[in-house]
């Protein structure tokens, strides 16, 4: 906790890599409405981002433009410090920006290990392309075992799994291929406490190896507070407030963003005076 | 199958310790290879009609006569059957495959007759199935019309096809069929040939279904077609193929029907099968719902519906109960499969 920390400037971000990904300046409108109005981000090589914000705060615009979905109408996102335009999710993707949606990706009728290797299945005999079962158990346990995702068995059909289980898995295949930078949406939505657990410590793991970058977005400050390094917050298309985690608390945070409302609302009064 | 070691390790609280846990174990074991081997429920099924039907009927039934007969109805639902899971594990159908069965030796035979060579004869038949599967796949992926609309207008259209240019008279003698020689015999003269061709193309199928990668393609788009695609699975791709292999492969064993029979009937009509194959794939233990199916099974359900079909006979049972036999049978294996789908779904987590 930074004693006295006064809430009318934004903590400055610790330096604890070089950034990853870097948004400048970028506005996106929906005819009349500016939806976001210059956000300014920057997520740093190794870091757990949490991104926080009410309902039309345009958060899931923000994502949709970072995945691909939508292009911005202005400002400039830089992957690695180098501009980068995504016309498609294929391009995000290729620039090594995957978003994963809760489990929804998984197929529930296929094992974990064909799950984990879904679109780049090991095959044999050429043409034939008869599945390398064995090899691809092998290398899905180990690389399970790697990141420290249990699951009762590789050969388990994801629809067999628990909700957290199945969420570790869809995290887990994101990863494999060479995602550097990743989305996660609600990753903690709907599980119990020891499920929580599985995605924080995998988030958390993940993070720490360097392997991924990560942003996560949700609604529970408590699970952004578990989650992640950095929170920033969304508030009427504009990035109010970057804290450090270690840095504030709950209530702090709560306190600053009543009052940059408030400063939101006094200033849009003084405007319409 | 699962290895247990891993199983217990990653879950060590799963059963309390002592000989009670064993019992359950063995029981739960038993449980979960029915569940997950969905052809052994119509095996047990059908190796008890057997059992039955030669307690009533002795030597009768189990003579070579009585069992072809019983290949005899179970080859053609079953060679429709095979190919047609694909497409339920797709969550698709298609219900144009009975008539393609029957327009396939009409193909050859006109062919024929205007003196084409049997071989070409046979391979344009066989071209002709694969453009009616491309056609019905097409249609429902770029369209997105309804592979369940898409086939029922094709089955008409096929139906019509026939009928017009066959003149509505029948086709005989067929190519092959008062032929001695070995391709003849493997096309349809010999008996057996007919049951021997879908056993063979249901270990071809089953093997792509389970060993492959296009098998894994087919069970991803059935299972969750978002996520498959997103996965970068050709979903529309996967689903065109499928229909131009069950038309390829009901066509194939069309001809050979139709070598075995010698003659072609015009007014034959291919939804009679389509029904009988749908049952055999439920009775089998594919589920409608996509993402699960098995081609062994639709094969067993063909052979338990031809058992039935010989056996009632045999033991003087009208063929019109046949029809209230095999409808009582297609629901209780379509609950049982529901019932199995829940059981999969409530063990999660363990």
């Amino acid at each position: 906790m930074s004693a006295g920390a006064q809430p009318a400037e934004p903590t400055p971000p610790v330096p604890a890599g070089a950034p990853a990904l870097e948004v400048r300046g970028v506005t996106k409108r929906f005819g009349a409405l500016a939806v976001l109005r210059g956000i300014d981000l920057v997520l740093r090589q190794g870091e757990v981002l949490g991104l926080v914000g009410d309902n039309g705060a345009g958060k899931s615009t923000l994502v949709k433009i970072l995945s691909g979905f939508q292009a911005q109408d202005g400002g400039e996102l830089l992957v690695e410090g180098e501009s980068v335009h995504f016309p498609s999710v294929q391009a995000a993707r290729a620039h090594g920006i995957e978003t994963v949606y809760q489990d929804l990706a998984l197929i529930p009728q296929l094992p974990v290990y064909q799950n984990l290797f879904l679109g780049h299945e090991l095959t044999r005999f050429g043409p034939l392309r008869l599945l390398d079962k064995r090899e691809m158990r092998k290398l899905a346990a180990k690389y399970l075992d790697d990141i420290n995702v249990r699951v009762p068995s590789v050969d388990a059909e994801a629809e067999r799994l628990s909700g957290g289980q199945r969420q570790a898995i869809a995290v887990a295949r994101a990863v494999r291929a060479a995602t550097k930078i990743l989305l996660l949406d609600e990753p903690l939505a709907a599980m119990g406490a020891r499920e929580s657990r599985l995605i924080v410590n995998l988030v958390k793991d993940l993070a720490a190896s360097g392997r991924v970058s990560i942003i996560v977005i949700d609604h529970n400050y408590a699970h952004l507070f578990e989650l992640c390094d950095r929170i920033n917050v969304m508030q009427g298309g504009r990035i109010t407030i970057d804290q450090q985690v270690h840095e504030t608390s709950l209530e702090e945070l709560t306190e600053l963003m009543v009052q940059s409302y408030r400063r939101q609302l006094e200033a849009e009064a003084s405007a319409g005076a | 199958m699962t290895s247990d070691a891993q199983t217990s390790a990653a879950a060590p609280a799963a059963g309390p310790p002592g000989q009670q846990s064993e019992a359950v174990s063995i029981g739960r074991r038993v449980l979960r290879l029915f569940l997950y081997q969905r052809e052994l429920t119509p095996t047990v099924i059908t190796i008890g009609l057997f059992v039955y039907f030669t307690i009533r009927a002795g030597s009768e039934f189990t003579s070579s006569l009585s069992l072809s007969s019983a290949a005899g109805y179970a080859g053609p639902v079953g060679a429709i059957a095979v190919g047609e899971v694909l497409l339920l594990v797709l969550a698709e159908i298609d219900l144009s495959v009975g008539q393609v069965f029957l327009f396939s030796p009409w193909v050859m035979y006109w062919a024929h007759n205007d003196g084409v060579p049997i071989v070409l004869a046979i391979v344009l038949a066989l071209g002709a199935c694969c453009l009616v599967g491309a056609i019905n796949g097409l249609i429902t992926v770029r369209l997105n019309v309804p592979s369940f609309v898409t086939t029922l207008a094709t089955n008409f259209i096929l139906y019509g096809v026939v009928l017009v240019y066959s003149n509505d008279s029948e086709a005989s003698p067929i190519p092959l069929s008062a032929g001695t020689g070995f391709a003849s015999k493997l096309m349809g003269v010999w008996k057996w040939s007919e049951i021997l061709w879908v056993v063979a193309i249901t270990i071809v199928l089953g093997a792509m279904l389970n060993r492959t990668r296009f098998g894994v393609r087919i069970v991803a788009t059935g299972g969750n077609l978002v996520g498959a695609a997103e996965a970068g699975v050709p979903i529309r791709r996967v689903k065109v193929w499928c229909f131009v292999l069950c038309s390829f492969f009901a066509g194939l064993v069309g001809i050979v029907d139709a070598v075995k029979y010698g003659s072609l009937d015009p007014g034959n009509f291919g939804v009679n099968y389509i029904l009988y194959a749908v049952g055999a794939c439920v009775i089998g233990g594919t589920a409608l719902t996509g993402g699960r199916g098995t081609v062994l099974g639709a094969l067993i359900g063909a052979i338990l519906i031809g058992i039935l079909e010989d056996g009632l006979t045999l033991i003087g049972v009208s063929t019109n109960d046949f029809f209230i036999y095999i409808g009582v049978v297609i629901i209780l294996a379509m609950a049982l499969n529901v019932q199995f789908d829940r059981l999969i779904a409530r063990s999660r987590g363990r």
